[in-house]
């Protein structure tokens, strides 16, 4: 590994000079509206380096990099690519220079294959079967093995984001910009990313790194740029620092540590699913095969796995996204509800957040206040306006507002569109909504997706109140460090078939590894884990 | 039936569908693009009229022919400028459009009513043509026939199996992604744009050249509208348009057969026996499938204007 490069590096050079940075950039400034995302940020990065961006959520990260990407054009500042002043234009013009980039919210084409979706980013490809074999064996050297033939409509987060970096890397860029590419990946998927970088970066390639893992920035980063509300505030050597403190310059303070939960007390059945088959509903998914578990008020049950191995399906048939025929295959609070869709099981007291925050937890063009009406409509209106399908959007203002100071939102303006949103925040908004409701059954997929240190424990404490308060909460999710930080009992899904839940304190990560065996990775994900809590100085 | 009234029919049949075929092929490709152009019926009228007009003046039909083309892909011009650059509304700016042709064409087409057009030669193999029943049919046909059924072949192969097509899916799907992988949604919506005008256009001047040669105001008779609804009930794809569109002219010419025989049909069931049949006939299709996936272009309709 090179040399870090440290404060100050790359500021007030000549142009004329040829430079020691691949890409520099100094002075940007990004406004939306009167809103100002970026303020004087410089940035520059050596061939060969690995480089973090850190910020907590809506700090700017995104934005800075979607300017070198060329998808925003900055307000004011310039770009500078081998020491000659550049505008990037558009995407287009980036990727002539050699600029990839793996966005935080996917670029991918649902209704294209897996190699079609690879194929668009490689102007040479026309062979697509040759491609798809090169795809197939790729992606399993990268450890990130996809399925060719599959459509991204069918994949879940977790599949997508192996897909966007594959994509990424088969581009040969010699700028590789990820944005938050280990959020949705399983140790043992991060840890080969991290090998497959380092050989990158060993063979001249320069990588900024986005990621809210501290652990893995110090592992994995020869220098980092820390961003708090849009400016710089420190240039550091993510190595010689611990993640707390790494943490305490991006937050500007101490992040709290979870408050233990009181001992839980087995209340009454919130949620039961018994015996659920679900038919697989596409060559490459992944059909769920006898899926029985009992959810009782007060605790909070983790479904652990490697992604794709049924999670999306078993959380379309809790939500009622796809229905079965059997009403008492799915229960929530003794109503049989099998055959209900979401709007009808929501009523009985249940909420719902998907993994995807952009497109199916939030509609991205509609206003927040707008997105809350969605999965509430029912409680906004008394009875008669129900009935003449009047909405009181006051209501839905407070809701939005409610929400977002609770969860610590941070946006633009006060009723900004979906979109607008980073991706962290929106992360808090679409969680929060549903916590706001005080559910009696709350299922959630990934709460944490892409959220910083700080909002993640804010989440999971929610996660953790709701459930003290009498809730049963169901959280599925790929980070093990979250489901043993909150979870009550742990069971394992894989391969469409999900393991009895065991109680938190008798799981190991071995017995989790174990189970996951059936599905691809599964031990090595468990060495992997552990070697990142080994680095991490914590034992379980 | 004898021979020679059924081998009528099927002649009659060919010529019916040829122009939807024709125009739905466009409109299919602009579709996939993304781009919704609802004024295929102006397209298709400015083509009959252009064609008309160009032939009767030159005296060539092949000359009608490039009118045509020519025609439907100029009057598609204004309505890029407005949906792809201005990023006007597409609904109705397509509406406008057929408003547009329908008014424009019978302004120009005044002075040619009632005169006698130049008709589009059918081929004539010696040996092949002489056929009976089967020499007709397969190899009496005129060059816009032929070239139809081409077109539908090589758009389903450039849309499903080359670099072109798989980009013009993706822009038609997600255009931001399209967008943020280096690729210019504008220039390819314009192309594609371009060649839905081109193919309306063609179409029209089938009817003008070679369906009835001569030239009536507003004789493309709701056949863009028809077309357009082929391209959604074959859920985009070129093979069941080809289906559909033969289909919908079998049906139709059928009908007019049954009524010239004096049958105790109600004239008004009959003419809407097409569209009952071609809709049936194309849900049927479609959900045969294993599983119903909406195959409509996720962005259809919807302006692309990129972040800033
Ligand atoms: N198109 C836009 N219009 C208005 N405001 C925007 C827009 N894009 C981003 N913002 C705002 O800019 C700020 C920075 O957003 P950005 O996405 O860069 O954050 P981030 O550092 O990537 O955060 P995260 O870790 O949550 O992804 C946020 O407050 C966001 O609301
Ligand atoms: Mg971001």
């Amino acid at each position: 590994m090179s040399a870090s490069v440290t404060a100050e590096a790359g500021a007030g050079r000549g142009e004329a000079e040829t430079s020691e940075f691949l890409v520099e950039a100094r002075g940007i400034v990004k406004k939306f509206g009167a809103f100002t995302a970026n303020d004087q940020v410089d940035l520059a990065i050596r061939p060969g380096e690995i480089h973090a961006l850190l910020g907590e959520n809506g700090a700017g990260k995104s934005t800075l990099v979607k300017m070198l990407y060329g998808s925003l054009q900055p307000t004011a500042g310039r770009i500078f690519w081998k020491g000659e002043p550049v505008v990037v234009t558009d995407p287009g013009r980036a990727r002539d220079l050699g600029i990839g980039m793996v966005f935080q919210h996917f670029s991918l084409f649902e209704a294209l294959s897996v190699t079609e979706n690879i194929a668009l980013a490689l102007p040479n490809a026309s062979d697509m079967n040759a491609l798809a074999a090169r795809i197939a064996s790729v992606s399993r050297d990268y450890g990130l093995p996809l399925e060719p033939r599959a459509t991204v409509a069918d994949l879940s987060v977790g599949e997508r984001q192996r897909i966007e970096i594959v994509r990424c890397l088969l581009q040969e860029p010699k700028l590789l910009i990820m944005d938050e590419p280990t959020a949705v990946l399983t140790p043992q998927e991060a840890d080969q990313l991290f090998l497959t970088l380092e050989r990158l970066a060993s063979e001249g390639c320069a990588v900024l790194y986005i990621s809210h893992r501290l652990e893995e920035v110090k592992r994995l980063c020869h220098a980092s740029t820390i961003l708090r509300h849009g400016k710089v505030v420190a240039r550091v050597d993510p190595s010689k620092e611990t993640a707390a403190s790494l943490a305490r310059l991006m937050v500007g303070a101490d992040v709290h540590a979870i408050r233990p939960k009181h001992a839980r007390v087995a209340g009454p059945t919130r949620l039961y699913v018994d015996q659920l088959d679900l038919p697989a509903n596409g060559p490459f998914a992944v059909a769920l095969q006898k899926v029985s578990l009992e959810l009782r008020a007060g605790e909070i049950l983790a479904i652990a796995g490697v992604a794709g191995n049924g999670q999306s399906e078993l959380f379309d048939a809790l939500s009622g996204e796809r229905r079965v025929d059997r009403a008492g295959a799915v229960v929530i609070e003794g109503e049989p509800c099998g055959h209900l869709g979401v709007g009808e099981r929501r009523e009985l007291g249940a909420a719902f957040v998907p993994e995807e925050r952009l497109g199916h937890g939030a509609v991205p063009a509609f206003r927040l206040s707008e997105n809350v009406v969605l999965t509430r409509d029912s409680i906004f209106a008394d009875a008669a306006r129900r009935l003449l399908g009047f909405l009181d959007f006051r209501a839905a203002d407070e809701t939005a507002a409610r929400v977002s100071s609770a969860y610590d939102v941070r946006k633009g303006k006060p009723d900004p569109e979906a979109r607008s949103l980073s991706g962290g925040n929106l992360q808090k908004f679409v969680v929060g909504r549903e916590l706001d409701r005080k559910p009696l059954v709350l299922v959630v997929n990934q709460p944490t997706w892409g959220v910083d240190a700080g909002a993640a424990a804010l989440i999971r404490q929610a996660l953790v109140d709701l459930a003290a308060d009498g809730a049963g909460v169901l959280v599925i999710s790929q980070d093990l460090d979250e489901i043993f930080e909150i979870a009550d009992r742990i069971a394992v899904i894989s391969r469409g078939a999900l393991s009895p839940g065991y109680d938190a304190h008798v799981m190991t990560l071995e017995k989790v590894g174990l189970l996951m065996g059936g599905a691809h990775g599964g031990s090595e994900a468990i060495e992997g884990a552990l070697k990142l809590r080994e680095a991490d100085g914590r034992a379980y | 039936m004898d021979q020679s009234a059924l081998l009528a029919v099927l002649l009659t049949i060919v010529t019916a569908s040829t122009p939807l075929l024709l125009a739905a092929l466009g409109e299919l490709v602009t579709e996939r693009a993304g781009v919704l152009n609802l004024g295929v019926e102006g397209m298709m009228v400015m083509g009959a009229v252009a064609g008309f007009a160009a032939a009767l003046t030159t005296g060539s039909p092949h000359l009608g022919i490039l009118a045509a083309a020519a025609a439907g892909a100029l009057l598609a011009v204004p309505f890029g400028v407005l949906t792809l650059n201005l990023v006007a509304n597409q609904v109705a700016t397509g509406l406008a459009l057929t408003l547009l042709g329908l008014g424009l064409s019978g302004l120009i087409g005044e002075r040619f009513v009632g005169q006698p057009g130049v008709r589009l030669q059918k081929l004539q193999i010696p040996g092949l043509t002489d056929i009976p029943f089967v020499g007709p049919l397969l190899f009496g046909q005129d060059i816009l026939v032929y070239l139809s059924i081409v077109l539908a072949v090589v758009v389903s192969w450039v849309v499903f199996r080359s670099r072109t097509g798989l980009i013009l899916r993706a822009v038609g799907d997600n255009h931001a992604s399209a967008h943020a992988l280096g690729y210019s949604v504008i220039r390819v919506r314009w192309a594609a744009v371009l060649f839905g005008g081109a193919l309306s256009g063609l179409g029209g001047g089938y009817l003008s050249l070679a369906y009835t040669p001569q030239w009536i105001e507003n004789m493309t008779a709701g056949r863009g509208w028809i077309a357009l609804a082929l391209v959604v009930f074959s859920s985009w794809l070129p093979s069941r348009l080809v289906i559909g569109a033969y289909l919908f002219g079998a049906v139709t010419i059928l009908g007019f057969f049954v009524q010239g025989l004096g049958v105790g049909v109600p004239a008004q069931l009959l003419s809407s026996l097409p569209y009952i049949v071609t809709i049936a006939a194309l849900v049927v299709i479609s959900t045969r499938r294993g599983r119903a996936r909406a195959d409509t272009p996720a962005c259809l309709g919807q302006p692309f204007v990129p972040d800033r």
